[in-house]
């Protein structure tokens, strides 16, 4: 460790692997949901399972980014943190107030939930992934807020680089968007179109800005690749990034009840959003293959590539897949959706985060660069498993998908809804069989963390920086 | 990457195309937001319109449902269970107030969710107006 206060950085990574694990077990007990209707109920309903699934999921990436911030940031502007103290506490307020409102959706009825934390004052609850009460609303805000203070602080202390401006610039961006979950009109197609200011503008547009920077700091670090080489792509990337994203936001404002010509807009620009999810790809592939030197981690390194390959596959493939507005005519709020959702999610937000806890855990347990070879080959299976399995359940998942939309959608005698679930259950429990080698997956990543051993260095002959 | 495109060229690039569209972005919703009185359907939001739309989030039925499209995976399109419950507030009224406490066994069930009377006038209402939307004849079909 370079600077003494990056350390706070640690218990926000290990927050994100206990959230992350209770993500997947409610994910597990969905999947079941699907196909054995009554499990858990009336207990455990539908949607607080899902609730919890995508709400642990936002506050454990949000938990990573944060600790991912504070690590690059000092290393970056090569000071210390402004404030390590504030850090951890803002730390406890959000890991205290994520847990209250988990207990919330799980120990009360949601309308119970909704009355004693005063939503009628300001309504924001009851919406895709804004579930969370008001007063959290407001908490997430705060605790936000208090972070990019002490990140930039820190940077207008210190040196100021690309990295560190496109990470903040992403970080404001969260924030500034996350206030449109505060508008809630009772037109509905009103309160649909500004609720993707928060979705879509989030991981189409501003979150893109902080997996860039990580991604360049990471790769900075593992290959010895030049700086200014580092800083053109970052720039060129979320330069894409965000020309295709933001009117890309029209994919959402084909069928909501916004006009016609957002079919042509909206299909257009998000039929580009592909290229910098490509260039990222070219990017790692790239700095990898022209690196100085080798890198003792050579987990951080595979999980820099699968970054790469997988937001590809999942946001700009799977993406494209139903972008266009034809398309989406069939297709909208389906399980394609659903499979596009995990794929994406977890290729570009959750494999850049497990990526820089990968290179950063073992410098903040205090060693050099690495874990031993024997973790890094357990954390390489987790790896593995994870991704592999992310992939058979976003196929299942285009499987049931297809069958669905033409069963519903497509053919001459559409069926009912519950008619075309009873007939995909076959998808559904494969789907299942996949999410629990996922979790063995995730169980297996953990165990790395616990395998000791010698560090992994270099042999003399691999330990040369070239030009 | 090419020497003679610079880094500080797709800084530019960077800077100017994003403000460039971010203010198109910004137009274009402007725009839509006025011309959205002759699709959205408007006129029919009542004070019971706006209950129900208080009750349907109140109890996270986007949590199993979509309506128009966005929402859960698990249970039916609400956005024209109007249209396919044949017009008829009753019968959405009279699915939600016979739902079994303790589910169906073995198939996917929608909690009990004891809601008055008013209520469910209300959440009927909301669908109804919700199934007047103007959404480029969107779903493609009654079963939604
Ligand atoms: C825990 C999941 C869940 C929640 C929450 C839920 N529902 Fe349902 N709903 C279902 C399921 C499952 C069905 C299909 C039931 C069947 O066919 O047996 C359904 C069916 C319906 C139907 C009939 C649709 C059709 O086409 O047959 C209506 C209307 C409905 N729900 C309204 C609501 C309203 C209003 C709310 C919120 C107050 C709500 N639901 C909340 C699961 C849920
Ligand atoms: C990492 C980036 C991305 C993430 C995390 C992501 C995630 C998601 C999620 C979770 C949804 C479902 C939203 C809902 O519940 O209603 C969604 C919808 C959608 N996404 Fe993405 N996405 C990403 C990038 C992209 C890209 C690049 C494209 C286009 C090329 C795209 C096209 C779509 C479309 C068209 C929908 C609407 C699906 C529907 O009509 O039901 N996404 N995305
Ligand atoms: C890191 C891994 C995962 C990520 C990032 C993730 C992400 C998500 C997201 C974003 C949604 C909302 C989808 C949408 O609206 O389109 C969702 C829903 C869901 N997830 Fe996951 N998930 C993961 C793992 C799992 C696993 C392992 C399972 C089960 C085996 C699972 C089962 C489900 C189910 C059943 C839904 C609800 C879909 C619906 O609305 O009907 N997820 N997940
Ligand atoms: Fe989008």
């Amino acid at each position: 460790m370079k600077y003494s206060s990056q350390s706070v950085a640690k218990p926000y990574f290990i927050a994100a692997i206990g959230l992350f694990v209770g993500q997947i077990l409610f994910g597990i007990i969905m999947g079941l949901q699907y196909v054995v209707g009554d499990f858990l109920f009336p207990e455990v309903p539908f949607n607080v399972a899902r609730m919890v699934h995508t709400n642990l999921l936002i506050v454990w990436l949000l938990f990573g980014f944060m600790g991912a911030a504070y690590f690059m940031v000092p290393e970056e502007s090569e000071t210390e943190l402004y404030s390590p103290k504030l850090a951890i506490i803002l730390f406890w307020v959000f890991l205290v107030a994520g847990a209250l409102t988990i207990v919330g959706y799980l120990a009360v009825p949601y309308a119970t939930l909704a009355r004693i934390t005063g939503n009628d004052l300001l309504p924001t609850m009851g919406r895709e992934f804004l579930e969370q009460p008001t007063i959290t609303k407001i908490g997430i805000v705060i605790v936000v807020l208090g972070f990019i203070f002490n990140i930039g602080m820190t940077i207008l202390r210190g040196r100021k680089t690309v990295i560190s401006m496109v990470l903040l610039m992403g970080l404001v961006g969260l924030a500034v968007f996350f206030l449109f979950s505060f508008y809630n009109p009772t037109n509905l197609v009103l309160d649909k179109m500004f609720w993707w200011w928060v979705v879509h503008l989030w991981v189409e547009g501003v979150w893109e800005l902080i997996l860039g920077s990580i991604l360049a700091f990471t790769l900075i670090k593992i290959t010895g690749v030049d700086r200014e080489v580092i800083e053109k792509w970052l720039y060129v990337i979320i330069a894409m990034a965000l020309i295709t994203g933001l009117l890309g936001t029209g994919h959402h404002y084909f069928f909501i009840g916004t006009p016609d010509y957002w079919l042509w807009i909206g299909s257009v620009f998000s039929a580009m959003e592909p290229i910098p999810f490509f260039m990222m790809t070219l990017f790692a592939f790239n700095m990898v293959n022209k690196r100085r030197r080798q890198h003792p981690n050579r987990a951080a390194t595979l999980w820099v590539l699968g970054t790469g390959v997988m937001a590809f596959l999942g946001a700009g493939v799977w993406g494209f897949l139903h972008t266009l507005a034809p398309v989406n005519y069939y297709t909208h709020g389906s399980q394609i959706t659903a499979a596009h959702g995990h794929m994406a999610f977890y290729g570009a937000y959750v494999m850049i985060v497990l990526t820089m806890i990968s290179y950063a855990m073992p410098i903040l347990n205090g060693r050099d660069a690495a874990n031993s070879n024997k973790s890094q080959v357990v954390e390489m299976w987790g790896f593995w498993l994870m991704t592999i399995s992310m992939v058979f359940i976003t196929l299942f998942l285009t499987g049931a998908g297809i069958l669905q939309v033409y069963l519903q959608r497509y053919s001459e005698t559409p069926q009912a809804f519950m008619v075309v679930q009873d007939q995909l259950t076959m998808f559904y429990w494969m789907r299942e069989a996949a999410g629990l080698v996922f979790l063995a997956g995730l169980f297996t990543y953990i165990a790395s963390f616990f395998v000791k051993g010698e560090e992994a260095r270099l042999t003399p002959a691999e330990n040369v920086v070239s030009s | 990457m090419n020497q003679t495109f610079t880094k500080s060229m797709a800084r530019n690039i960077f800077f100017g195309g994003s403000l460039f569209f971010l203010l198109i972005l910004i137009g274009l919703t402007t725009h839509t937001v006025t011309v959205l009185p002759d699709r959205d359907n408007r006129q029919n939001i009542t004070p019971e319109v706006a209950l129900g739309k208080k009750v349907w989030e109140d109890n996270n039925c986007i949590g199993c449902h979509t309506l128009l499209g966005e929402g859960a995976y698990f249970a039916p399109e609400l956005g024209n269970v109007y249209e396919r419950f044949g017009r008829s507030k009753e019968a959405i009224k009279g699915f939600i107030k016979s739902r079994p406490v303790d589910g169906i066994p073995g198939r996917r069930s929608m909690p009990q969710f004891n809601l008055s009377e008013e209520e469910l006038d209300a959440i009927a209402e909301f669908l109804k107006y919700s199934s007047e939307i103007d959404t480029n004849n969107w779903p493609p079909n009654i079963q939604g």
